[in-house]
């Protein structure tokens, strides 16, 4: 193994474990954190490549915060990149988590550790209100009207209907192809 | 050993039917791990809910470790924690590479871009959802009662202002934010 590739495992080693470390709040808060990193400072990847995944990784089963560091391991160094992304992401928690079930009920009523989550909440509301507002600008460059409307109306339909997102998702991309097919039967007539 | 190749299987099964994450899938591992198996009572279930929110890490990743621990040890929480992944591994990289090759097909890339566009929107709302919890102190928005949180949303508008303005590294605002909230609260 060549010492540039055996350094791109390591740093894929190193930023996963460590962006894991911070993933609270739900898995939608290593999205900006993977972009901070493998788009803005190292340039690895691209933000369209990285919405991208983002939303495979959403349509796929498990948690999203692992897939999309599985994502983003493979399309850098290949199945041994994922495989060793997807390690750094699980092991702060296994780690973590055999520390703590020692003692968890301490844990659980600790009053410290409740405040820092509790103040955290602000911290990663803002974080993921930056993102989206980068996304949708992205979103309303689409020329496509049904594609722009799609967002808000997936939106809605998950926040305040609560819709189910396996259905979202198979809806969305049911009405990509029908589309697709509308435009293409049109253009031939 | 077979107690940790049953629990490899089992968190298999229960990653391959958490699609879309989040608190939709509390009573979907509840079902498995608490009524079918008894591997975890009620009551220690709510507690890893709670832990799982406390630490980092996905919910379905924090219970495997936590049940695969507490039933055959770390090497059990190994095999829970992989089980739990392996599906959502392969199923992405196959869906990765299926959309590349067929980039230039067009109502496959055009699936894709339906696929982003709603992601934003799911996004958005798990976004809410925190922002309701953050703001609130609740999921649900009950104007009547609701009880508004000023602190939190100064520290919201200050991290997004910092976010916006000079591009702060996220995990430095979950820190500070962190930090204020251990005077706060």
């Amino acid at each position: 193994m060549k010492f540039d590739r055996l350094k791109t495992i390591f740093t894929l080693f190193r930023i996963t474990f460590y962006i894991s470390a911070f993933t609270f709040g739900g898995g939608y808060i290593v999205i900006p954190m993977m972009r901070k990193y493998f788009v803005d400072d190292l340039d690895l990847i691209t933000e369209r490549e990285l919405m991208d995944m983002a939303a495979i990784a959403q349509s796929s089963p498990g948690a999203i915060a692992v897939n999309i560091a599985v994502l983003v391991g493979y399309r850098i160094a290949g199945i041994f990149g994922a495989v060793i992304s997807a390690i750094g992401t699980v092991l702060p928690p296994i780690l973590i988590l055999s520390v703590i079930s020692i003692f968890y009920k301490a844990f659980r009523d600790n009053h410290i550790i409740s405040a820092i989550l509790k103040g955290m909440e602000a911290g990663v509301a803002a974080t993921i209100v930056d993102l989206i507002i980068d996304m949708m600008q992205g979103i309303f460059k689409e020329e496509n009207l049904l594609f722009t409307l799609m967002a808000p109306i997936t939106f809605i339909a998950s926040f305040v209907f609560n819709v189910n997102v396996l259905v979202l998702i198979i809806s969305c991309a049911l009405l990509a192809i029908a589309q697709t097919y509308l435009k293409n039967t049109m253009r031939g007539a | 050993m077979k107690m940790i190749l049953t629990l490899f299987i089992r968190f298999f099964q229960i990653g391959l039917f958490s699609i879309g994450g989040g608190y939709a899938i509390i009573p979907l591992i509840q079902e498995q791990v608490v009524n079918n198996f008894g591997w975890l009572t009620l009551q220690e279930y709510t507690d890893i809910i709670t832990i799982s929110q406390m630490t980092p890490g996905p919910l379905v990743v924090n219970t495997a470790s936590f049940v695969g621990i507490r039933i055959a040890g770390f090497f059990g929480a190994v095999a829970a924690t992989v089980g739990s992944i392996l599906s959502g591994f392969i199923i992405s990289i196959f869906l990765y590479n299926f959309f590349k090759k067929h980039q230039n097909t067009e109502s496959i890339s055009n699936v894709l871009r339906a696929l982003r566009s709603s992601s934003v929107g799911l996004i958005a709302s798990a976004a809410s959802t925190i922002l309701l919890l953050a703001f609130f102190g609740d999921t649900t928005l009950n104007i009547q009662s609701a009880n508004l949180n000023l602190a939190a949303v100064i520290v919201f508008i200050f991290a997004l202002f910092l976010l916006r303005k000079y591009k702060l590294n996220p995990i430095l605002i979950m820190v500070l934010s962190g930090i204020i909230g251990l005077f706060l609260y």
